[in-house]
């Protein structure tokens, strides 16, 4: 049978698949009724959070233990590979919605409701950027990008080499490098997640620039809060990776899951890119 | 060595144990298959309530606001709950087959892909039932309608987000599977059409889903936080959405139609005892009706004040579909041409599959120029073309490929009398139900409509009478289908004399466990 085992792995039956759909039944429905102002919308989006972690943990626990249990082969292995390169180009094409709704604005939006047609129905408006739109009452400034943001740039791209060093200690069997590595990484992450609710709570407090500030506010916060999202997975996920490493998970040759985490943290990192450019930059 | 030492478990649970927990690809795919039917049901009841409405001119049975949520359920339910679980169902149990693999790629991922349809449709389902009902904005949620409604349109949100879920994890399973699992020498221009059509689905369902969940999200906090999006005092506009939207909701179509192109193209050769004319021609004519996708969507938004440079563009990208579509009705053809042609039920299906999606084809370009289009949006006349393309088009070839492929599923034969009986029934009441929307939609109906002006009562009671007819045809299709998986007539492994394929050569039923031992294919 050595057939079957250069093969590849198919898992046991597992609870953990129908315990993720509960978790997203409780979030979705707690979020709806939360949002509706339902006393007990708060309660069930905890609940599936904590279901939601729970199998978290469980799943991968029973992964890790299959990887480090040498269960997994090459086959296995560049599986792994292509579904995390199709995960992230999913997550691409959800930004991209978000960075088209920003383009669209600014190139369509509203420069037409400033345009002869709509002179009558908002007359004095000019399309300059940022703009909150004709309806908006009132004075905001927005986020210059040679202040926190430009230091955020310097921080994740930062991180980048970091993490890469950390990676280069790993296949060079060199632990305090790809510990130290990790820690560095994970550091950055937190300055910056730090920085960019410091950046938040001074755009409410003393620039008038919410959420509700018109289309500006509204692609501001979407495209930076979902980043914002995506570096907080990234460092959660960098962390377990640290927990793993510091039990003496890893080998030279095997390591897909910190590869998956660093390809993801690389993700965030170019996205960020673009966000400056185009959300604070220009 | 035993068994579970390289994981492929033999002792799976029993009872209903096995269906909650299960990992394998075949009970995946029968509950996915089953899934798909139940909603399938579902949405025809709600279609039967639509057209018992639509009988008469006058308001009889619902609501205007309850009429609304109807059409927009049927929609989003026959969409997500029906013809998609359908074809993922399809690749669950036949893409391992076909290409030699023991399973999918993931087989947990993929039990939670199936699982996750549960809950998304409990919440769409339970809209119903909340304090301003469902949704009733149709099924495209277009602002700003969908920003005024109550709690049911949240709902709706939700469960989009975790139907988009389930469906990226399903289709990163099977791109992995084609792409990673072949057995040796199965090169990529030999695998199957059916799977290769779903390689192409697949890539199309994760480039577009997550931005059907940006929209739906931008509609979500325009509804809730304030943002500005979709209104135009905050500097937004409600036709960004429609442009967001159709970025996905076009590429969406093809995702519903693709497998069935496939299916078509393995059914055809099958019963023409002629392999495929045009392998590599269907293989590139697909990656280009995918690709060309993404560049039409305007179409749908012509009356929507776009400048007509844009309009010509989006008109002239339209009808360039119709060359590689035109490639594969080629093939099809020419597949039959001096076949042996013979008419058991699979055939008879993609018969009327070519036939009639032909004819919705058509009507698609009719709708794609312009100048027509600007007076035919949102009449009847788009009812009819989708539901040529939706109906005689996916659920055709959906019923094409459980009779092509029940013998392999269940090891009995189903009762072709029966089932003939079922393709007529379905075909002749397809016809009566929306042939006659095309004339309607031309004198001028409006779609989404509960009441009518009197001159449309005629053909309006037409397709009511059609419906029901088409509706009650598929209580057939279920007594046909539990009658083979309970007896008839044993199976042989390959009980289409013309088929070709890895999937015949294994016993039929399949045992749960196949290719533990990887084929190699010359």
């Amino acid at each position: 049978m050595t057939n079957r085992e250069s093969y590849y792995y198919v898992p046991s039956p597992s609870y953990w698949p129908l315990i993720g759909a509960l978790a997203l039944l409780l979030l979705a429905s707690g979020a709806v009724l939360w949002i509706n102002a339902y006393t007990l919308g708060p309660a069930l989006v905890a609940a599936g959070f904590a279901v939601l972690i729970f199998m978290l943990a469980g799943w991968f626990r029973v992964v890790i233990k299959e990887s480090e249990g040498g269960l997994y082969n090459k086959r296995v292995d560049s599986s792994f590979r292509w579904a995390m390169s199709w995960f992230i180009f999913s997550e691409v094409m959800f930004f991209a919605a978000f960075f088209g709704a920003l383009f669209y604005a600014r190139v369509f939006s509203v420069p037409d409701l400033a345009s002869v047609d709509s002179q009558l129905l908002w007359p004095n408006f000019s399309a300059i950027w940022p703009n909150a739109g004709p309806g908006y009452k009132g004075n905001f400034s927005a986020m210059a990008a040679m202040g926190i943001p430009a230091i955020n740039t310097l921080l994740l791209l930062s991180s980048g080499a970091t993490l890469t060093w950390a990676h280069w200690g790993l296949l060079q069997n060199k632990r305090s490098q790809l510990i130290l590595g990790l820690i560095l990484t994970i550091g950055l992450g937190l300055i910056f997640i730090s920085l960019q609710a410091h950046e938040y709570s001074h755009a409410y407090a003393e620039m008038n620039l919410k959420l509700t500030t018109g289309i500006y506010g509204t692609t501001f916060y979407m495209l930076t809060g979902f980043h914002g999202l995506h570096v907080t997975i990234g460092v959660t996920m960098l962390s377990v990776i640290l927990l793993r490493v510091l039990r003496g998970h890893f080998k030279p040759d095997h390591h897909f899951a910190f590869e998956a985490v660093a390809w993801y943290w690389h993700f965030v990192d170019v996205v960020w890119l673009l966000l400056f450019i185009v959300v604070y930059w220009i | 060595m035993n068994a579970t030492a390289n994981g492929h478990s033999d002792h799976r649970p029993s009872g209903w144990r096995r269906w909650l927990t299960t990992t394998n690809h075949k009970d995946i795919g029968t509950l996915y298959l089953w899934f798909s039917f139940v909603m399938f049901m579902l949405g025809g009841i709600m279609a039967l309530l639509i057209r018992a409405e639509l009988f008469q001119p006058g308001l009889q049975f619902l609501e205007p606001e309850r009429f609304n949520q109807i059409v927009t359920l049927h929609g989003l339910i026959m969409v997500f709950g029906a013809i998609m679980p359908a074809f993922v169902g399809f690749a669950n149990w036949m893409i391992p087959l076909q290409i030699g693999a023991s399973d999918m790629a993931f087989g947990r991922l993929n039990n939670w892909s199936f699982w996750l349809l549960i809950p998304a449709s409990l919440l769409l389902i339970t809209s119903l039932f909340v304090p301003g009902g469902a949704a009733g904005v149709g099924w495209t949620l277009y602002p700003p309608l969908s920003v005024q409604m109550g709690i049911g349109m949240d709902l709706t949100i939700f469960a989009v987000h975790i139907l988009g879920i389930s469906s990226i994890l399903g289709s990163i399973n099977i791109i992995t599977t084609v792409l990673n699992l072949r057995a040796p020498g199965m090169t990529m221009m030999k695998i199957p059409m059916f799977t290769w059509t779903w390689l192409i689905t697949a890539f199309l369902v994760i480039a577009v889903m997550p931005v059907f969940a940006g929209a739906v999200t931008m509609i979500l906090t325009d509804r809730h936080f304030g943002t500005s999006f979709f209104s135009a005092a905050g500097g937004g506009d409600p036709i960004l959405y429609q442009h967001v939207f159709w970025f996905f909701g076009h590429p969406e179509v093809y995702i519903v139609i693709l497998p069935g192109f496939g299916i078509i193209s393995q059914v055809v050769p099958a019963f023409s005892r002629k392999p495929l004319f045009g392998y590599t021609s269907m293989v590139y004519a697909t990656g280009s009706i995918a690709i060309l996708g993404f560049f039409v969507w305007g179409h749908h938004m012509f009356t929507s004040g776009m400048p007509v440079t844009a309009q010509l563009f989006y008109m002239y990208a339209t009808m360039l579909i119709a060359v590689p579509t035109g490639v594969k009705v080629f093939n099809w053809i020419a597949t039959m041409w001096r076949g042996q042609l013979t008419f058991e039920t699979p055939m008879l299906f993609a018969l009327g599959f070519i036939f009639l999606f032909v004819m919705g084809g058509f009507s698609g370009l009719v709708l794609a120029m312009t100048a027509v289009d600007v007076q035919m949006h949102s009449t009847y006349y788009v009812v009819a073309h989708f539901h040529y393309t939706m109906v005689a088009g996916a659920l055709f070839s959906a019923f094409a490929a459980v009779y092509f492929w029940l013998p392999k599923w269940t090891g009995h034969m189903y009762d072709e009398k029966l089932a003939k009986l079922h393709f007529w029934l379905t075909m002749i009441f397809f016809n009566v139900t929306f042939f006659v929307q095309h004339f309607l939609g031309l004198a001028g109906m409006p779609r989404r409509i509960p009441d009518y002006a009197l001159q449309f009562a005629d053909f309006n009671m037409i397709s009511s009478i059609g419906a029901f007819g088409l509706g009650l045809s598929q209580l057939l299709f279920l007594y046909i289908v539990i009658v083979c998986i309970k007896g008839g007539a044993p199976a042989a492994a390959k009980p289409w004399d013309g088929a070709e394929g890895l999937e015949w050569e294994v016993p039929s039923p399949a045992p749960h466990h196949t290719w533990e031992v990887q084929p190699v294919v010359k």
